[in-house]
């Protein structure tokens, strides 16, 4: 089939470049790294890029493709241009990262990130004697997701928080850490928990599912940040405004069955907080004016008077009885 | 299905009920335009909208399937006004599909009530009913006034988009370009540009608001740049960050912005002929004038 590529260019010199276009005809089995390398053994030997297992086990080829990042050895041409041989597909570096030439990223902030998480199991206790810790498969059926992580950069490339705060830790260290935190084995968990619960941590994710959508390996990255916010509030560190934003979030549902947007910000910015507060007041201001401030709400939750959809006490034994869902918590099996 | 009456049972959410009653009054009023009936179920609760997840996702299990059997008993497909709610909904499907004991345990909670949930809920956003039940030849023709001379930027809300896997793609391929088919079927122009599938940054306000601030305005700005005169959203939580926060989003980023947000059925009614006021266009926090005075019809509003 005829294949149409538009790729990025840098010149590692200047910093500056432009947009190269390869047209080559390549069987349909071809996946984009095929194409690519083809391109530069026969059309331009001056296009650089990573790879090396050409089997999505490395790591190496992740990249921008139509805008959105993969593993060129998995994406096959046929289906990046659903069989459209006028599609051009345009392939660029992999986002939030510096470029060092054409399709290659410094990778040194993503490891930098992995390393702040400090990704190695600290046990508490030694084994027992003349044994392994012996760990219940359930434990590490949960962690196989991130086991999977195969360091790519697929999901920091996408992160649609580190867009904005280069200082986020972003999803593959955030999996990282819920691997450790995660393992049973591991002794430091709170005070792992309470270091991840501070700024730039857990609680910054916006919960895009962007990692979730292009990581190629099915580490679902956002899925593990939700676990270890569920962690973090379980052991107690909730003075933060992540933390209260949840629990407000579901005392106001518990409550009265939908939102109290009212009070979701003193709520979650803590009701003294003089300085949040009043950067708030504007916008508050704002709405009232528009009408848009619900005045229905103004009592808050758990006070009475709150406002409270029909028939809420039929919620309130589904709430009491919704425990019994909750799984049990696998342990380390003692010697 | 473009040709039978239409019918679903109808979860507002919260913020139509809350801070964007815009969105349910015209919502209601151009269902009622377009005969599709609707059926509120006002004692459903919350989706959870991933936060209730945080702290005790087997709640939020509870509480959507709840939902989805209230649809159930009446025997009609649930629609949402809300990308949050759709993902929430289209996750929660999910997890119950593939797990028949826990579905099980739910369903004996449900019980109580009456209710029972079984997999295999049509659960549905007003644009994806728009698109594939309603018709867009069905809605052009009903377009009375072209909204030709406008230029609208699609902003879709992550969940109505991701996890892509459980959200019908493999039987709606093009679910990821409905705006835009939307916005081209009233007669406006679509403007594209990169963040209309990037977050909004809502969910983080009140936890990081300067990240929260610079996603709204840097996508504001990106469109604005590019020749926007509108933005338009299926997801009220977007509406809230890029509208009600738009005058914060300007101060903090610096960038000179100044575009109206406006609701998908908000965009139906003006070319359907409802009265902006109807749709209350005048109670938005950027004003909508600006986008009015550009169509020959409403320039006197």
């Amino acid at each position: 089939m005829n294949v149409k590529l538009r790729v990025r260019r840098t010149d590692p010199e200047t910093g500056r470049g432009g947009y190269s276009r390869y047209e080559i005809d390549a069987p349909e089995s071809t996946t984009l790294l095929d194409a690519l390398i083809q391109v530069r053994e026969y059309e331009d030997g001056t296009l650089a890029l990573r790879c090396s297992c050409r089997s999505a086990i490395c790591g190496s080829c992740a990249m921008r493709v139509d805008g959105r990042a993969r593993l060129a050895c998995r994406a096959k041409v046929i289906a990046l241009t659903r069989g459209n041989e006028d599609h051009e597909i345009t392939v660029e570096p992999m986002g939030n990262m510096p470029v060092i030439k054409d399709l290659v990223t410094d990778m040194e902030t993503f490891w930098a990130k992995i390393r702040q998480v400090d990704p190695y199991i600290q046990p508490a206790t030694p084994p027992p004697p003349d044994e392994e810790y012996r760990v219940p498969n359930e434990a590490m059926l949960d962690l196989t997701h991130t086991m999977n992580c195969i360091m790519c950069g697929a999901c920091v490339s996408d992160c649609t928080v580190l867009e904005v705060d280069k200082n986020f830790i972003a999803p593959a260290a955030l999996a990282k850490a819920y691997r450790v935190v995660g393992d049973p084995r591991d002794g430091q968990q709170y005070e792992r928990l309470k270091k991840l619960s501070e700024y730039s941590g857990i609680w910054d994710c916006t919960r895009c599912n962007m990692c979730v959508e292009v990581c190629p390996k099915g580490v679902a990255p956002m899925n593990r940040i939700l676990q270890l916010r569920e962690m973090a509030i379980e052991e107690g560190i909730t003075n933060n405004a992540g933390a209260r934003h949840t629990n407000i979030f579901t005392k106001s549902i518990v409550d009265g069955g939908r939102l109290n947007e009212v009070w979701m910000v003193p709520g979650s910015v803590g009701m003294f907080n003089i300085a949040r507060m009043s950067q708030e007041l504007p916008g508050a201001l704002r709405m009232l004016r528009a009408g848009k401030l619900p005045i229905a709400q103004a009592v808050p939750p758990g006070v009475p008077g709150s406002h409270k959809i029909e028939g809420m006490e039929r919620v309130r034994a589904l709430v009491r009885k919704s425990g019994s869902l909750k799984p049990r918590k696998p342990q380390v099996v003692g010697s | 299905m473009t040709t039978s009456a239409l019918r679903y049972a109808f979860w507002p959410g919260c913020v139509s009920k809350g801070a964007a009653p815009e969105l349910y009054v015209s919502t209601v009023r151009v269902a009622q335009e377009l005969g599709i009936e609707l059926v509120e179920l006002d004692q459903a609760t919350c989706t959870g909208a991933g936060v209730i997840q945080e702290q005790n996702p087997e709640l939020a299990d509870a509480l959507n399937a709840r939902t989805f059997a209230m649809a159930q008993r009446l025997g009609l497909p649930l629609m949402n006004i809300c990308s949050t709610c759709q993902g929430i909904e289209s996750m929660v499907q999910d997890k119950l599909k593939k797990n028949d004991e826990y579905l099980g345990k739910i369903n004996d909670i449900l019980g109580d009530e009456g209710l029972h949930y079984t997999p295999g809920l049509e659960v549905k956003n007003f644009l994806w009913v728009l698109v594939e039940d309603f018709g867009l030849d069905r809605l052009k023709s009903m377009v009375k006034r072209p909204l030709s001379g406008i230029r609208v930027g699609p902003f879709y809300g992550c969940y109505i988009l991701r996890p892509s896997q459980i959200l019908g793609f493999d039987e709606n391929p093009d679910r990821d370009k409905y705006l835009e088919m939307v916005i081209e079927a009233v007669g406006a122009e679509v403007v594209d540009y990169e963040g209309k599938k990037k977050c909004c940054g809502f969910p983080i306000l009140t936890i990081n608001r300067e990240n929260s601030l610079r996603q709204a305005g840097n996508h504001i700005h990106e469109a604005q740049d590019l020749g926007a005169d509108a933005l338009v959203s299926p997801c009220p939580l977007c509406h809230l960050n890029l509208d009600a926060q738009q005058p914060a989003a300007k101060a903090l980023t610096k960038h000179d912005i100044d575009l109206p947000i406006i609701h998908l059925p908000q965009l139906i009614g003006l070319a359907i002929g409802i009265d902006p006021k109807d749709m209350r266009l005048d109670h938005h926090v950027v004003s909508t004038k600006k986008l009015l005075k550009k169509l020959p019809q409403f320039a006197a509003v």
